[in-house]
């Protein structure tokens, strides 16, 4: 007997009870569908978060003060003292650093900032003309901070486009209006532009001010928040990282880097931190996803269980009419990979359905891994292979009399 | 008339075991039946009878014993040699009728011709020949539960012929089904024998075993009596 007839037999008997049917393939479209729904998600915010993480440039070189081990999370910078402009400087005029092109040091705090009317908080930070460089910032209107305020101490600031409507509405030009930060008053000389972007830091909810008036007049410091390094390419990054160490370790007067009272840590350092942070929390979502598409394989084999005892006596009769154990089995297999195939199928169009209405919702990127939509597949269609052999192993194995006598 | 035995049993044994009792179905059962016979197995309820046709119709194993089928030693078959057996050999009338539900007469019928691998069309064209032949010519697109029990009966019949068995086996064909209609199921036994076939039956009716030529009385697992019917109860002529 050829496939074909009982493939149409299958889908016919399949058809007999639409209800249950429907529900056993609901359970494995469900399944899948959250599969590659999940995992796309998963991988678009890790895409996302990458992104904006390279573009902030692939050869740039951080030192935090105070030392953190290699992989960690960075502390309360602003309660670490070791960092001083003087540093900056040097590392900026040494000899012996060949590697770095620009040296950008930088204090940044939060506070409260006022204006006529409204207030908001926000990030101020106080940065060197060679800021704007290293961090790629471009304005919209106005200037950035020149190597002239920060000389003069000026009391000026570049803001961003969302503390520009928080504080003035969306739209606004306020350049030459003042605002006023810890007990001072600032003129603003410029608007960066929209880099767009949530996460962790939103660069468009900042303020910048020269960096010597953010120690001595806003907040009264003489050490810095951080240096940001620019190498003058992503090959020596690793060479620049021994270089500036070794060369801070030196001013500072330690011999034994272990004691080292700074670390350094690069953009592909975040970039692995986060990564690895993303994936994980990608595989967690997957993980839970497979759950729902194991639930589904299971209520399918459930099915498939409840048919063979219920059609025991078919079966018996199909046996004494002459079929064979092989037929049997076949026709059974055959309903449940009907099954799992039909859930598998519209399971990968509503997961990438959900997955592009998500893209949209999120405005992140629709990305939808051909390795997701093959692994649900294969699941699935694994279940429906396991989870119906044993099924109709079992009646296929009986005795016809048994099973024609099976009430 | 071929006198060739086409059953043989030699001292069939059937023991059911569970955990605590031991039921002897058949002990001993040793008869022939020869080609052309139509014999009906009489016997109470629990005498064995119905274990004794699920042997002769391969359903079920002897427990020790010999069973020959036309030459061949049943109890000795592989798995799918006993399904070829049960598919080309044999056509089994239940009780119950067991036709497959929600399907049509044509499909019910065709089913042993697939499980053979006949082709299509030679399926189609015998199981409307053998759906006429038990007078549901004009049934053929019906389905099963828009049948009446003997309507159904005949189907059965009709499934059980198309194969052209070496013996028809009938369990209580007319234990389900009203006493006008177990006649017409028992004309169209009779002209089925008449026609060459050989039929064994099984009921516990006096009335109903009255058609066969031979009876065989089954008690307690064994054979009791064994005699040819010389009043053998003709409904053929009597058929519209």
């Amino acid at each position: 007997m050829d496939l074909f007839e009982l493939f149409i037999e299958s889908l016919g008997t399949l058809t007999l009870n639409k209800t249950r049917t429907g529900l056993a393939i609901l359970g494995i479209v469900i399944g899948i569908g959250s599969v590659i729904a999940l995992v796309s998600l998963g991988q678009a915010s890790q895409q996302a978060i990458e992104s904006r993480i390279e573009s902030l440039g692939s050869n740039l070189l951080t030192i935090q003060p105070g030392s953190i081990r290699q992989g960690g999370v960075v502390g309360a910078a602003g309660g670490r003292t070791s960092l001083s402009l003087d540093d900056a400087k040097a590392i900026a005029s040494s000899p012996q650093i060949t590697t770095i092109d620009k040296v950008s040091p930088e204090f940044s705090r939060r506070a409260q900032v006022t204006t006529g009317g409204s207030n908001t908080n926000t990030q101020i930070i106080g940065v060197t003309v060679v800021y704007s460089e290293v961090h790629k910032v471009n304005m919209s209107s106005g200037s950035f901070i020149s190597q002239r305020d920060v000389d003069i101490m000026n009391k000026v600031a570049v803001v961003g486009p969302q503390v520009v409507s928080d504080l003035y509405g969306d739209g606004a030009n306020p350049i030459g209006q003042n605002i006023r930060i810890e007990g001072q008053t600032l003129r603003i000389i410029g608007i960066t532009e929209a880099k767009g972007g949530t996460g962790f830091q939103n660069q468009d909810d900042v303020i910048y001010v020269p960096l010597t008036t953010a120690q001595k007049q806003l907040f009264g410091v003489n050490y810095l928040g951080s240096i940001a390094l620019e190498a003058k390419s992503a090959e020596v990054m690793s060479n620049a990282q021994n270089e500036v160490g070794y060369f801070l370790l030196n001013r500072h007067k330690l011999t034994d880097p272990t004691q080292a009272d700074f670390s350094i840590f690069s953009q592909q350092d975040i970039l692995n931190t986060v990564t690895s942070t993303t994936g994980t929390f990608t595989t967690l979502l997957a993980g839970i996803a497979a759950i729902s598409l194991l639930v589904g394989g299971i209520g399918i084999m459930n099915i498939m269980l409840v048919t063979v005892t219920e059609r025991t006596r078919e079966i018996g009769l199909r046996k004494a009419l002459g079929a064979k154990k092989k037929i049997i089995t076949t026709q059974f297999l055959l309903e449940s990979i009907i099954l799992t195939f039909t859930g598998g199928i519209v399971g990968v169009g509503l997961g990438v359905f959900a997955s592009y209405v998500i893209s949209r919702l999120t405005s992140s990127p629709f990305v939808v891994s051909l390795s997701s939509i093959l692994l649900a597949f294969m699941v699935s269609a694994g279940i429906g292979i396991v989870f119906g052999w044993y099924p109709a192993q079992k009646a296929a194995g009986l005795q016809p009399i048994e099973a024609l006598r099976y009430e | 008339m071929n006198n060739k035995p086409i059953i043989q049993t030699k001292h069939l044994c059937k023991i059911y075991k569970t955990d605590v009792v031991e039921t002897i179905a058949l002990s001993d059962v040793s008869f022939q039946i020869n080609r052309g016979e139509f014999v009906a197995i009489m016997g109470p309820s629990g005498s064995g009878k119905s274990t004794l046709m699920h042997i002769l119709g391969a359903l079920d194993l002897p427990t020790s014993g010999e069973y020959l089928l036309d030459g061949e030693i049943v109890n000795k078959l592989k798995d799918e040699e006993l399904a070829d057996i049960r598919n080309k050999k044999i056509g089994f009338v239940f009780q119950a009728y067991n036709l497959l539900p929600r399907t049509t007469a044509m499909k019910n019928v065709m089913l042993p011709m697939r499980y053979a691998g006949v082709v299509y069309e030679e399926r189609q064209e015998k199981a409307r020949k053998f759906l006429e032949l038990v007078g549901l010519g004009d049934r053929l697109e019906h389905t099963s539960n828009q049948l009446s029990g003997g309507q159904q009966q005949r189907v059965a019949i009709a499934r059980a012929l198309v194969m052209n068995p070496t013996i028809l086996l009938a369990d209580e064909p007319t234990g389900n089904i009203a006493s006008v209609q177990a006649e017409e199921v028992m004309s169209l036994f009779q002209k089925l024998n008449e026609e060459g076939h050989t039929v064994v039956m099984i009921t516990h009716e006096q009335d109903i075993a009255a058609h066969a030529k031979r009876i065989i009385h089954v008690k307690d697992g064994t054979i009791i009596g064994d005699d040819i019917n010389h009043k053998q109860k003709k409904v053929i002529a009597s058929k519209k």
